[in-house]
């Protein structure tokens, strides 16, 4: 009954492990490809890395350090956060908001509305922080009105943070949108008619369904958040402890050849990075999550 | 707008919010650049536009970013077709830091690969001696490029590829086909449009790029000076109007970017399409 | 081409998908591996293609080794499951592919190429869609592309792995016929894998009976159906009533029943006895005959009418026996209502085989 245990003695020598599979290639071919494709990730990925950490100790510890608890460094760390911690909230309630509407109901031009939703992914950050100036800036469509009020938006916070806000503008809504699509809505359906309300059902059945993947879109949201150099350098301002995040603070630093401290200060945005990529790795490793990303997909 | 509410509540509420926001956030900046235009009169639009500082940049800017993307369609290609078909040490690795450049503020690349490249860099002064300059000429703009688009391709490809059946392969090898032409009669129409689609997604991030670039471009005007830079250039000079002509170009150039994207995801959709 | 198999084993991992098959296939015949899923005939039917390596044995083509040959040069057909067509190209160019990848040397001119593909397309009936893609036909025809791209290189023998699995009851049906007619044009060596006894039954000449990794049986259609070598096959091949029960001297003893049968095997010995449906015979239950059941079900339409009966015992045995539908309407049975059954015909095979 048992076939394994019955195997027969062999009288064939075992000679097969020369002959390679169908689907693959020779070894020197896969060999040569990995090696190529190493050296292309050691190049253009590992090495811009290495010398981030490299050049920010490059004078040592406390220099390092000296750098990092500067008050200009720490005026830029604060509005650095300041910023992220508007824009991903306001970004966050936008993409369930924007999610829900075109997941679950059917109407007219929403290929449009997903279209104008990945805008800010194609126009160029300088001309996100250009038309900000043009609103905003003294000639701007607003700029009497702001000046009459005495309301500051350019060179100041606020424009960061609205630099801040339209340049991670997509991200969430990208990540829930097809994920909610390929949920359907049979489950909020159901639901629905068990007696449950809207907000119930949404707190309910579609928001566990869709956490890692709403969690995933505040990552990549907070990550350019902190992150983003040009549409905040436009209206910036760049002035020095009041409106200079911390990328902006990194370039103040390079151009007035503190190469140390700019490089202390970028390893501290780096650091941000590599959290950034692990805590994304760690959800995309999630079972559920890539299956349901997988099935978003087509 | 006429839609099929159903039974689930708040969509009204949904999507007006979603208007309104969308209105306020993006669209209402992108107007301000359009309307600025059309203050400006076509006479001085076409000036500012064709001035050949300008049109250098332009040509700077979209040279860079095609030469770019093209060499990341190669190796995103490679990339992915190395982690989803081989196994080797330090594979998780690579895959996570694949997207590094999504993650890394772009200033931070800039310095760093200027620290790499300048000739008094790690590589800089490797290649000086070989006579190649990089940092601070029209080449280090395009290894920023690279740098910054890698991700789009390997991202888009690497999920058509492992979702990819071998039975095709083998039905192909089965027909007498060779491994390469398995490779390229096979696969490579199977991956083509995704490739196609990371190639124009690292493309459109590349025109638009500033960060990692004006740390490494040199920004020496007709050689190494790109449009976004050209664009604060005029601002800081409180030229907001040569700052729009220059911008609208790019704005126009960018919706189109974003129509064949889409089209191409579509295209790419269908010709991966589980139809079986 | 004959295609012989000698001793060949695979395992993947812990799992021994073939444990020492050797089997001849000759020459023009078109063979069944038959079995339930998991016994090894897909991955026997890849070995012989190619497709697989064998952890050891050999597979002869004509007599000559042909273990070592690449799937590219071994010149077989193989139909996927899935059809495996390529999307991106049409029907056309899906056919045409083998020829187009020979080396230039002996690819033919496209002309050539062109009329070959066109021959098969008429071959399989669909000429007429040459211009589509997959995506477009329906899975019928996709089969039929398929067989028809297999052969546009001219193999030498054909191999499908479950060719109707994917297809809907009617068009199974349709397509089966079909295969055998085209075999009967063609000619050429074919082996195709199945799980579906009634269709190896109807299509092959020659069916092979497989079970966790070994042969259980070569035959016709008729041998394995009517002189089934093992009691899995007796099980596998059609509905099937089991009797357990131990040898006497004079028959099977049955739970308190004896069934007469001429003992092949010492008394005393634990056996497992079949007979099929129409084997079995319905008497009432005071004749003191057979075993003791109780009727279930009567579906009295079709040609005969069959009866569904309970066992004695915990759990109870189901049965089922076929008889016509005038002997049925005599015995007056209706649910509920006890009788015994006595086979005209037992196979009894010694051991408790699993159920």
């Amino acid at each position: 009954m048992d076939a394994v245990a019955a195997l027969p003695a062999l009288e064939l020598p075992a000679r097969r492990a020369a002959v390679r599979p169908v689907t693959t290639e020779p070894v020197w071919v896969r060999r040569a490809l990995i090696a190529l494709a190493l050296a292309f990730f050691g190049l253009f990925l590992l090495l811009p890395l290495a010398a981030v950490f490299v050049e920010a100790l490059r004078k040592g510890w406390a220099v390092y350090l000296a750098a990092l608890v500067e008050p200009d460094a720490l005026a830029a760390l604060k509005l650095t956060l300041l910023a992220a911690a508007i824009a991903v909230p306001l970004n966050l309630v936008f993409g369930v908001a924007a999610a829900w509407a075109i997941a679950k109901f059917s109407f007219r031009g929403k290929a449009l509305l997903l279209t104008l939703i990945d805008l800010p992914f194609s126009v160029s950050p300088v001309v996100a922080g250009l038309g900000l100036v043009l609103l905003f800036g003294s000639s701007g469509w607003f700029g009497a009105w702001l000046a009459a009020h005495e309301v500051k938006i350019l060179f100041a916070v606020p424009g960061i943070v609205l630099a801040t806000v339209f340049v991670t503008f997509p991200f969430v809504a990208r990540e829930l949108v097809p994920l909610m699509q390929a949920q359907g809505r049979e489950e909020e359906e159901a639901a629905v008619v068990l007696g449950a309300s809207g907000w119930r059902t949404f707190w309910h059945v579609t928001l566990p369904n869709v956490k890692w993947g709403l969690l995933y879109g505040v990552i990549l949201t907070n990550a350019r958040a902190m992150g983003e150099f040009g549409a905040v350098s436009v209206v910036s301002g760049h002035i020095r402890g009041q409106t200079t995040t911390l990328p902006l603070h990194v370039e103040i630093l390079y151009n007035e050849y503190q190469f140390s401290a700019a490089f202390a200060v970028a390893s501290l945005l780096a650091l941000l990075a590599l959290v950034t990529l692990v805590v994304k790795h760690a959800i995309e490793r999630r079972g559920d999550f890539a299956a349901l990303r997988r099935g978003s997909r087509t | 707008m006429a839609a099929h509410t159903g039974v689930l509540p708040g969509f009204r509420l949904t999507l007006g919010y979603t208007l309104l926001y969308l209105s306020l956030i993006v669209l209402l900046p992108v107007a301000a650049v359009f309307g600025k235009t059309l203050e400006l009169g076509w006479g001085e639009f076409v000036d500012v536009v064709s001035n050949p500082r300008v049109l250098a940049a332009y040509r700077l800017s979209f040279g860079a970013a095609l030469a770019a993307a093209a060499i990341d369609a190669v190796f995103g290609l490679l990339l992915a077709w190395v982690l989803v078909r081989y196994s080797f040490p330090g594979k998780r690795l690579v895959d996570a830091l694949i997207d590094l450049p999504f993650a890394l503020p772009t200033a931070v690349a800039g310095i760093a690969l200027t620290a790499l490249y300048a000739p008094n860099g790690w590589l800089g002064g490797w290649l000086a001696a070989l006579g190649v300059k990089v940092a601070f000429t029209p080449l280090g703009i395009l290894v920023a490029l690279v740098f910054i688009g890698i991700p789009f391709v390997v991202r888009t490809v690497q999920p058509v590829l492992e979702e990819f059946e071998p039975e095709f392969e083998e039905a192909a090898a089965s027909l007498g086909a060779s491994r390469w032409q398995v490779f390229r009669h096979v696969i490579l129409p199977h991956v083509l449009p995704a490739t196609v689609t990371g190639f124009a997604l690292a493309f459109a991030r590349a025109v638009g790029e500033y960060g990692s670039v004006i740390f490494i471009a040199g920004n020496i005007p007709f050689v190494s000076e790109i449009v976004p830079l050209l664009i604060i250039g005029q601002l800081e000079q409180y030229d907001e109007a040569g700052a729009t002509a220059i911008a609208t170009v790019m704005l126009v150039i960018s919706f189109t970017l974003l129509l064949v994207i889409n089209a191409l995801q579509a295209w790419a959709a269908r010709r991966g399409g589980k139809e079986q | 081409m004959s295609i012989e198999v000698r001793h060949i084993c695979k395992r993947f991992g812990a799992f021994t998908a073939l444990a020492d098959v050797s089997l001849a296939f000759p020459d023009g015949e078109l063979v069944a591996l038959l079995g339930p899923s998991g016994c090894g005939k897909t991955t026997l039917l890849r070995v012989i293609a190619g497709l697989e390596q064998p952890d050891s044995g050999q597979v002869l083509f004509d007599g000559e080794d042909a273990s070592d040959t690449h799937v590219r040069e071994r010149r077989v057909g193989f139909v996927f499951q899935h059809y495996a067509l390529f999307r991106h190209m049409s029907v056309f160019d899906n056919v045409a592919f083998g020829l187009r990848m020979k080396p230039r040397r002996e690819r033919p001119s496209e002309a050539e190429i062109r009329r070959r593909v066109m021959a098969l397309l008429e071959l399989v009936q669909l000429d007429w869609i040459a211009d589509r893609f997959p995506s477009q036909l329906s899975g019928g025809q996709r089969q039929r592309i398929a067989l028809a791209r297999a052969l546009a290189v001219e193999p030498k023998v054909l191999l499908l792995d479950e060719p109707f699995g994917a297809l809907d009851a009617k068009v199974r049906k349709e397509l089966r016929r079909w295969l055998r007619r085209l075999h009967d044009e063609l000619h050429v060596t074919s082996i195709f894998v199945t799980h579906d006894q009634e269709e190896a039954l109807e299509v092959a000449d020659r069916v092979v009976l497989m079970h966790r990794g070994r042969v259980e049986q070569v035959g016709s259609p008729e041998e394995v159906y009517h002189h089934p070598a093992t009691p899995f096959v007796y099980d596998f091949l059609g509905s099937v009533n089991r009797f357990e029960g131990r040898m006497e001297a004079t028959g099977l003893r049955v739970g308190e029943s004896l069934l007469p049968h001429e003992a092949p095997l010492p008394a005393g010995e634990e056996v497992v006895a079949f007979a099929r449906p129409f084997e079995l015979d319905i008497v009432p239950a005071e004749s003191g005959q057979g075993v003791p059941a109780r009727v279930a079900r009567i579906l009295a339409f079709g040609a005969s009418a069959r009866v569904e009966l309970d066992g004695e015992g915990e759990p109870a045995r189901r049965f089922e026996v076929e008889l016509p539908r005038e002997r049925c309407a005599a015995l007056a049975l209706s649910p509920g209502q006890p009788v015994r059954l006595v086979p005209a015909r037992l196979r009894v095979f010694a051991g408790r085989a699993e159920p």
